[in-house]
């Protein structure tokens, strides 16, 4: 007896298949072994990586760390502008960073001769950071308290907007060299990020990037996106850049309750 | 990429029930995929198969359940559907709409034996 509906057909399938000389296909009624049953499971795909992203969390919060998550296309300035921000930041506070890239370990090493301890996490075939990964990293770095803790994560706009790493904030990165529609053609990353950089804005006298038009686009998918605009060469507007971070870790430094009882 | 290694949570997932709910078979897995997940439901039957070999899932069926986007919109507070995440809202037209759902992607149930 089919252990789902009762009926006297056992060997289960959902298939479909073609109907005997006509080619539409029909839905045959699966039907299941006796002993089959059906089991609830109603969790999420990515439950391992979000207990593990929620486990990082709470050792950045109990520490006092200030994590980000910086995400954007490969190229689009994520090492310039934090070889930029650890010249300008350091002595203020500790800092740490964690490089995913493919291969190389050429990030890791522009972010070590600034003097700043980083770990390089090459994710080989994979194009994302997953936070098992970044606790292992928060780990072997051992990272200090009341520091911030930047991750540079693949130069992939599309599947880092899916892996929570137990970051405070997603930040995108832009570059006005990309066009302006990307927020649009790569809603699932400016939904995810809180804050948007848009860099290189020493181009835009070269380029055809509309910004007003840009930043209406990336509203319409992210209505409370912050942005900031800046060209991590120049050093135009990096201030702004720089006083969101120095207050961000202030704050995240003030709210440690719990500091020494977590731990990984 | 992205679909693979989603996939290859599905099963570590089967593995663990499998173990807690005492079964060694998977014949059916569904799950439910909303429409402003960052999955195309198209790469996930794809690489089911694939994945599945080997595992107590071999030769599953696998069944996709969409759910749609649903907002709410910022200006005119009414709830509206969101086929993307840049719609506008169906009311009022604004493009402020904040997603209520549509981004989840789990597992719902298994027939197993
Ligand atoms: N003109 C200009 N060039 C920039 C700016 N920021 C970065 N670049 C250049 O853009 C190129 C890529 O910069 P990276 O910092 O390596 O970019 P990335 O996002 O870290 O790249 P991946 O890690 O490979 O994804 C380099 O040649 C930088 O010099 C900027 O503000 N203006
Ligand atoms: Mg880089
Ligand atoms: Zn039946
Ligand atoms: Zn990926
Ligand atoms: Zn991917
Ligand atoms: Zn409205």
């Amino acid at each position: 007896m089919c252990g789902i509906c009762g009926c006297s057909q056992t060997g289960h399938s959902g298939k479909l298949t073609p109907l005997q000389g006509k080619l539409q296909p029909v839905l045959t009624i699966g039907h299941a072994p006796d002993n089959a049953r059906l089991v609830q499971v109603e969790q999420d795909l990515l439950s391992k990586n979000n207990a593990y992203a929620a486990q990082n969390r709470h050792f950045f919060q109990a520490e006092g760390i200030f994590a980000i998550n910086l995400v954007s296309s490969p190229g689009a300035g994520k090492t310039t502008l934090l070889v930029e921000t650890i010249k300008r930041l350091q002595g203020r506070f500790p800092m740490a960073v964690i490089e995913g890239d493919q291969q190389t370990q050429h990030d890791a090493d522009r972010i070590r001769a600034t003097g700043t301890p980083a770990l390089q996490i090459n994710t080989g075939r994979t194009c994302h950071l997953d936070a098992q990964g970044i606790g292992l990293a928060v780990m072997q770095l051992a990272v200090q308290p009341d520091s911030l803790l930047v991750i540079e994560n693949v130069g992939n706009l599309v599947c880092p907007a899916s892996f929570d790493l137990g970051e405070a904030h997603k930040v995108v990165v832009l570059s006005v060299t990309e066009g302006d529609d990307k927020p649009l053609k790569y809603p699932d990353m400016f939904h995810a990020a809180d804050v948007m950089v848009l860099n290189k804005t020493d181009l835009l006298p070269y380029v055809d990037f509309d910004v007003a038009q840009c930043l209406a686009y990336a509203r319409q998918v992210n209505p409370n996106l912050q942005v900031i605009q800046l060209s991590a060469t120049t050093g135009e507007n990096v201030t702004q850049w720089l006083d969101w971070l120095v207050g961000q870790v202030a704050q995240a430094s003030q709210v440690t309750p719990t500091r020494g009882i977590a731990s990984l | 990429m992205h679909e693979l290694s989603l996939l290859e949570n599905v099963r570590e997932i089967l593995e663990q029930h499998a173990v807690s709910q005492q079964f060694s078979n998977v014949c059916q897995v569904t799950l439910a995929v909303g429409q402003l997940s960052c999955v195309e439901p198209d790469a996930l039957r794809f690489g089911f198969d694939v994945v599945m070999q080997g595992s107590l899932a071999e030769g599953a069926e696998l069944i996709i359940t969409e759910l749609p986007g649903v907002g709410h919109c910022n200006q005119c507070q009414q709830q509206t559907d969101l086929p993307t995440l840049y719609a506008p809202c169906q009311h009022c037209a604004s493009p402020l709409v904040t997603v209520l759902s549509g981004t989840e992607m789990k597992i719902k149930d298994l027939i197993v034996n």
